[in-house]
């Protein structure tokens, strides 16, 4: 680390591929994708100088479910990403350096690659009491974020946490644990919701920035729309259960072992954006729905405050009370119908009055 | 401007003129007035049946039905059942679109239920002797042509702002299924700007449709009673348009 960038062209001699390989690769890309005959040479050359884009990883609060995640990508292979595809400078977690070293690999990005290298940010800063709460060599880590994210070209918000503050932003939040874009302004960022996100959203992320050289287009959310454009609800393959209205009732019933849809056990699927349902997880091994429980929405802004997992209709704090939103609609229409009652009969009793005065007055 | 709370009895004295028929029965002539234009009426005719298919179906799609057993592809419940949320919310949002446009060329009742007069004094006056009125401390009500000033207020937050509120939201929530390239998450999509987890919305659609069930039951009990206390037709004026006053 900290040597001269390298190139892809570098990264695949190291390999162990012959520059004849090489040119062979080229040349049948070029026409495999029905391009002109210089585009062999373009390519070649493209791969040859175009460098590598540097990374920098940072972690705050956080729990490195997002790390763990990435490193099982198995399309890309997380060791293809991270060797030969981007030039990850600095990651405290899976890095061999340590202490002033490490540290000094961030001054040394940030003087050679200004504007030109991704940030990477897992887990989020806590900004109550100067944001102490978290320290990262030697310094609030909210510093840290912001001097990195000065230079950076873009910065890719990890998880739940730097998309949305997560656990340690749920309520009450003593630390004041603040998502990245509330923190970072002026610069682009992508937001990769989930706790923790897909591994081949990630590497696909890395991916498509690596390889087109921009950033992926991304919805109002500033989530990629590749991966995060549709819900669950919109590709699972219980739906049809739900439309049948086909649902599991009970854990233990005999819907749940026939893989009903579980809408009625809190699946949050309908109201969660994200790939699980087409991409899943473990290489495409399987997704919770597909393990018989419901989408717990982690990829959604405060899932952690929406009350159960388990329930269908959200719990209302507003008012003070922890009810859904029928219980509270019931009472209210209960009241305003008993105070139309009680209003019409004492309507009714007023006019028997009244009548009875007229009556007496014209007698 | 023309007043929209005039009292009956200032603009059609002369019509109660009493004739007498052959027989010599007597016939009363009571003052009427046409108020509810066609478009007026249908709009909120076919309002009301939409408000009510979606109330009924809204309710099952947050609470649905028990299962049905039997291959997936033998039902279609909750597709039927979504199905009939979303014409009817489509029906509703045109229709409501046509009585914004009627409120432009109708007369001046139709452009009562989307504003409040909030800057004349005499018509807060008005609304505070309506409140009494209903609170048994006003022995005789006011008449009015049109709504009066507390059924003003109450059609303009109850119907006009619910309704409007329910139809965005409405609308966010079905280009979530439409996708984000459909013209319904353009105009709509900003909703999940207000609340980026569509559960919110979804919470605050369940929790309108509630307010718009008070709505209907205050609604549907102050038309009758004003019907029998304040002495004018009200019922009968939503399928007639002419408003009766029986005094």
């Amino acid at each position: 680390m900290g040597a001269a960038t390298e190139t892809f062209y570098s990264v695949i001699r190291r390999q162990g591929i012959t520059r004849r390989s090489f040119h062979k690769f080229c040349s049948l890309t070029a026409t495999s994708l029905g391009l002109g005959p210089l585009a062999a040479s373009r390519i070649a050359n493209a791969l040859e100088t175009k460098p590598r884009v540097p990374v920098i990883w940072m972690h705050g609060l956080e729990c490195t479910c997002c790390s763990e995640s990435f490193i099982r990508s198995a399309h890309p292979l997380v060791k293809d990403a991270v060797l030969s595809m981007i030039s990850l400078d600095y990651d405290d977690t899976i890095m061999a350096a340590a202490g002033h070293q490490a540290e000094a690999i961030l001054e040394e990005t940030r003087a050679k690659h200004k504007g030109q290298y991704i940030l990477a940010v897992e887990g989020n800063p806590p900004l109550n009491e100067g944001g102490m709460f978290c320290i990262d060599g030697g310094k609030p880590f909210v510093e840290k974020l912001k001097m990195m994210a000065e230079d950076a070209m873009a910065i890719i918000a990890w998880g739940a946490c730097a998309s949305w503050g997560c656990v340690q932003a749920a309520k009450p939040n003593p630390t004041q644990a603040t998502p990245i874009d509330k923190v970072i302004t002026g610069k682009p960022i992508i937001k990769v919701p989930g706790c923790p996100p897909i591994a081949e959203v990630m590497t696909g992320v890395v991916t498509f920035i690596t390889t087109f050289g921009k950033l992926p287009e991304l919805d109002r959310q500033g989530r990629p729309k590749m991966f995060y454009s549709q819900r669950i609800h919109d590709k699972c393959y219980r739906r049809p259960h739900f439309d049948a209205g086909q649902f599991v009732e009970e854990w233990d019933d005999e819907a749940a072992r026939k893989g009903y849809c579980l809408y009625k056990m809190g699946c949050k699927g309908p109201t969660t954006y994200n790939a699980c349902s087409t991409v899943r997880w473990n290489g495409g091994v399987s997704f919770p729905i597909q393990s018989g429980h419901g989408c717990i929405g982690c990829s959604e802004d405060g899932f952690w405050d929406k009350g159960s997992f388990y329930d269908r209709l959200t719990n209302i704090k507003q008012f003070g009370i922890e009810k859904n939103a029928d219980q509270i609609g019931m009472v209210a229409a209960g009241a305003v119908g008993a105070a139309v009652a009680a209003h019409a009969a004492v309507t009714a009793v007023k006019r028997l009055a009244s009548k009875r005065e007229d009556a007496d007055h014209n007698s | 401007m023309m007043d929209a709370v005039a009292p009956a009895s200032e603009s059609r004295p002369d019509l109660a003129a009493i004739a007498a028929d052959a027989s010599g029965e007597r016939a009363v002539g009571r003052p009427t007035v046409y108020v509810y234009e066609a478009p007026v009426r249908i709009c909120h005719w076919v309002n009301a049946f939409s408000i009510l298919v979606l109330m009924v179906t809204g309710y099952f799609i947050g609470s649905p039905l028990p299962t049905v057993a039997g291959e997936a592809s033998d039902h279609f419940i909750m597709g039927y059942i979504r199905f009939a949320h979303f014409a009817a919310g489509q029906v509703l949002a045109v229709f409501f679109l046509t009585r914004i446009l009627w409120a432009f060329v109708g007369n001046h009742h139709s452009r009562q239920i989307f504003y409040i007069p909030v800057h004349r004094k005499q018509f807060w006056k008005e609304v505070l002797h309506e409140i009494r009125w209903y609170a048994f401390l006003e022995r005789e009500p006011k008449m009015y042509v049109g709504h009066n000033p507390l059924a003003q207020t109450a059609m303009f937050t109850g119907f006009t702002l619910f309704v409007a509120f329910m139809i965005v939201t409405g609308f966010a929530l079905y280009s979530e299924g439409m996708g984000i390239d459909s013209w319904q998450h353009k105009l709509f999509g900003w909703v999940f700007a207000i609340w980026p987890n569509s559960q919110d919305v979804h919470t605050w659609h369940h929790l309108g449709m509630w307010a718009l069930v008070v709505f209907v039951i205050v609604h549907i009990y102050a038309a009758i009673r004003e019907d029998i206390m304040s002495r004018q037709s009200i019922i009968s004026s939503m399928v007639s348009g002419e408003r009766q006053f029986r005094d």
